[in-house]
This record gives structure tokens, sequence and C-alpha cells, in this order.
């Protein structure tokens, strides 16, 4: 269906060169506001070109789970919500938006950037959950990467409320943040034709062959990966992906404070 | 303990700060957004476009859809969860009444305009935010119009009426409460919206519809604003 603009992208990666004049591997303007919305303990806004995305972080209090009873632990939504594109319905998540929630999340539990044990308030009774929810607001295209980098920069944004006798008191912020031992982020490489190519916009997303989510640590080391698209990945197509991942990841990185 | 002043300061008559823009979604025909105080209402129109089911479909025309929706981290307190409640389905309802009045959508037979409302930040007035921006949001689609929508919640504290009640307002405890969101076509005089939660006399309620309508004329000239602005900016491009 979408040969003819297949074709069309092919021919200008060749002439390194893509349908909004970019070179391959640049991002759009990436821009990261923090603070975003005051109902939320932590929330962070994304726009990568006309992609925009708001990311907000609310707490509860609440038992942990039984094969963990001194661990508190993190919960990622994302919600593609029928504002931020007319191929967007109503409804609960679907595939796409559960991908999408779900990568988001292994790259930041996988970091083992948060210690799950200090959320502990009481073991076997009481631990703090951190709840990260997505909404898009506009979708121009790369939804993952801008999740991925609002969600880290809500995390680090975050304040806890005050918690007094059992029970949580939203309204006041206590100054204790979260304590993050790394910032992980994610970089998802796109594979058209024979070449590669990062922060697809719409038109090129519905081109791709495969594509590959890079999440990796300020040092270099990978800590999750997602694989997708309709098409297989070599072994040596992979390596190739993983190094534009760390390199445009330590770019990207930048932007968190 | 009588409410002789409003807890945050305003005079009884004036309502919270409020900002709008139009055209902050690329992708849809129609945004805005609409801020009041804490409150932060985001609306996006899609259409008139097709509509499926087809049961669905009027033939003699177009129909409205409206969604309203908190986003999960929109609540000072616990986390809102995701997907429609009882709560937002009425207030999508009462929302899609309200807006119906101004719109003309015989053009449109078997289509679809959709109204999304999103709220990524509450504190009280939110179904008059959303309707407020989805009006300023419907006349950016380009579609035909007879009026914009202005909304506002007006009601009494202790013995006090006030307009735009706050969510200190809406939970003051020492007193009873009275809330009463209302939507109005600024030109016409004529109310799209009116609901009520509380004891009120007649004239209480009579005098609290009179002050509404003074502030839902200056929300008015904020929403035309609003309108006007992107168009300045669009040209200078």
């Amino acid at each position: 269906m979408n040969n003819e603009l297949r074709d069309h992208v092919i021919k200008l990666f060749e002439a390194n060169t893509r349908l909004d004049g970019r070179k391959l591997t640049d991002y759009r303007t990436v821009k990261v506001d923090v603070d975003v919305t005051n109902t939320a303990e932590g929330s962070a806004r994304v726009r990568i070109g006309k992609t925009d995305v708001m990311v907000g972080v609310k707490v509860e209090v609440m038992e942990p789970y039984p094969d963990t009873p001194d661990a508190g632990s993190i919960m990622v939504g994302a919600e593609l919500l029928p504002l931020s594109s007319p191929d967007f319905e109503l409804g609960p998540p679907g595939q796409e938006a559960i991908e999408l929630a779900r990568i988001v999340d292994r790259g930041i539990r996988e970091s083992k950037c948060i210690d799950f044990k200090k959320l502990c308030i009481k073991e076997r009774e009481k631990v703090w959950m951190i709840i990260i929810d997505i909404c898009t607001i506009n979708d121009a295209g790369n939804l993952f990467d801008a999740s991925a980098l609002a969600a880290i920069a809500a995390l680090k944004n975050m304040k806890f409320p005050e918690y007094k006798d059992d029970v949580i008191d939203y309204k006041k912020k206590t100054s204790k943040d979260l304590e993050l031992k790394d910032t992980p982020l994610s970089v998802t490489v796109i594979k058209i034709g024979d070449k590669f190519i990062v922060d697809p916009s719409s038109e090129e997303e519905k081109v791709i062959d495969a594509r590959l989510t890079v999440a990796s640590l300020s040092d270099g080391t990978l800590c999750a990966m997602q694989k997708g698209g309709d098409y297989p990945l070599t072994a040596d197509d992979i390596m190739k992906m993983v190094d534009i991942g760390l390199e445009k990841g330590k770019e990207l990185r930048k932007l968190v404070k | 303990m009588a409410y002789k002043e409003r807890l945050d300061g305003r005079k009884f008559d004036e309502a919270r700060k409020i900002e709008a823009k139009a055209g902050v979604i690329p992708n849809a025909d129609g945004s805005a957004y609409f801020k009041i105080g804490n409150t932060w209402a985001y609306a996006a129109v899609y259409g008139p476009r097709n509509l499926h089911p087809k049961f669905l479909q009027n033939p003699s025309k177009g129909i409205l859809r409206c969604n309203y929706n908190m986003m999960p981290f929109s609540s000072t307190g616990e986390r809102v969860r995701p997907g429609s409640s009882r709560r937002s389905k009425e207030i999508s309802l009462v929302t899609e009444k309200a807006l119906l009045p101004v719109l003309d959508l015989n053009d449109y037979p078997n289509s679809v305009v959709d109204v999304f409302i999103e709220l990524p930040q509450t504190e009280a007035g939110s179904r008059c935010a959303g309707i407020c921006a989805a009006s300023i949001a419907l006349a950016d689609a380009g579609l035909a119009m007879k009026d914009l929508v202005a909304s506002v919640s007006v009601g009494r504290v202790d013995d006090k009426l006030v307009v735009d009640l706050d969510y200190q307002e809406e939970a003051y405890e020492d007193c009873p409460v009275v809330d009463i969101p209302i939507a109005m076509m600024p030109n016409y005089d004529e109310i799209t919206l009116l609901q009520m939660d509380g004891v009120i006399s007649k004239d209480d309620f009579k005098k609290a519809l009179e002050m509404g309508k003074k502030v839902l004329k200056d929300i008015y000239e904020v929403q035309k604003k609003a309108l006007k602005d992107k168009y300045k900016t669009e040209i200078k491009k």
C-alpha cells in the first residue's frame, strides 16, 4: 500500500537526506519541560518536533508483592489518546499502547536505577508504588523515545508526598525525591531498506522494515532492548543499530537534568 | 463560621486566572487549551469524518460526539484510574448537549464531529473548562457555529454567592455549599448547561445566575482572543 512512499523514502536515504531534510541519524528538535502539572508528584513534557507527550508520576502505598515482601515497585501505563491522532480510538489500551508502556517500563526497571528496596516502608505490609502514566498530546512519530525520555525526566522531577499515620497527604510534598542511580534512556533505531535512521516521522513509521529500541546507561552499557517491525534483522544489523542507539542516547541524556 | 472572605482572596464575583490558546494540537482539525486557576483542559476536534459503525449514522445530519477524560495524574489525590467512569460518561453527555445548540451539522449527513477533552491538571470546574476549550476547538476547526459556548460554575458558600468555585470552596466543611455549573451562548443569552448540587432559594439561584452571566461574557472575550491570536501568528509566519 505504501510502496511508492517507501521507494521515495529510500531514494532520499541514498542521498543521505529525508522527507523533512534531516540527516539519517538526526533527531528533530527535542524539548524537555519538567513540573508541567502540579497534581502529579512529578511530571515532564517532551516535544520531539511536533510529537508531544506528557508524563505524570503518582505514588500509592500498598501491600508488597508476596515474592518481594521488602520491595516497592513501579508501574507504567500508556494511553494513546484519541485527542492526539486521528488513528487512535477510545477504549482500553490496545497492543500498541501496551507495548509502548512495557518498553518504557523495562528501560527503567532493568536499568536498576531505582532501588526498589528503598521503597519499602514496612516489610510485608507497606511499600511505595510509583505509577508512571504516559499521555500522548500529539503523535507525529517516535512516541517510544519521547515517552521514555519524558518518563525518566518525570521521575527525576518527583517529590514524595507526606506519609503519616498510614495516610498519604498528597497536598504536602516533602523534599524527599526518588533516588535514581543512573539515567537510562531509550533510542529507537529504524531499518528501512538497507539504511538505519533514528526519530522516524509518522510517514517514515508507515514504511519501516524493522525497529530496535535500545535502552542504555550513562556508561554505555545496555539495559533493555526490543525488536519490532515485520522484517528480520541480521546480527550485523543489530550491532550497527546498537552503536547508533548508544551514540544518540548520550546526546539525549544531556537534556535530562 | 460565616464565609466573609474567599479562601484564596478573590472577590465573590471574580473568576480565577484565565488563559486560552487555539491550535495547540497539530494533528487535530481544531484544538485549544483553556486554563482557569489550576484547572487545565485540552480539547481536540476531529471531523466531520466518517462514522462507524454504520448504525450510528444519521442520514439527515452529522452528529456530535464528546468525550471527557481526566488524565491519570490530573487529580491532587490518588491516581485516577484510566478509562471511563460513570462520572466521566455523564460529563461527556452534558458537554455534548452544551455544545450542540451552537453547531449546524446539516451539511454533514452520516458523519461525526468528535470532540476529545483531556485534563492534565484539575482543581474544580473541570467540566466547565472542558466546554470552554471544546468551544474554541470547534471554531478553530472551521465548523459553522452561531455562537461560542462559555462555561463557569456559580454557587453559594455559606450565605455568600460566588463565581467559579475552587476545590477548597467545593469541599468547604463549615457550612453548606451549592455548586451550579452553567454554560451559555453569550450572544443569545441562552443557557446550554445547567447542573446543581445543594440547597438554595429561588431568589439566590436567580442572583447566582446573573453573577455567572457577567463572568461568562469575560470568558467569551478570552475565547475570541485565543482564536484571533492564532490567526495573527499564522499570518506573521
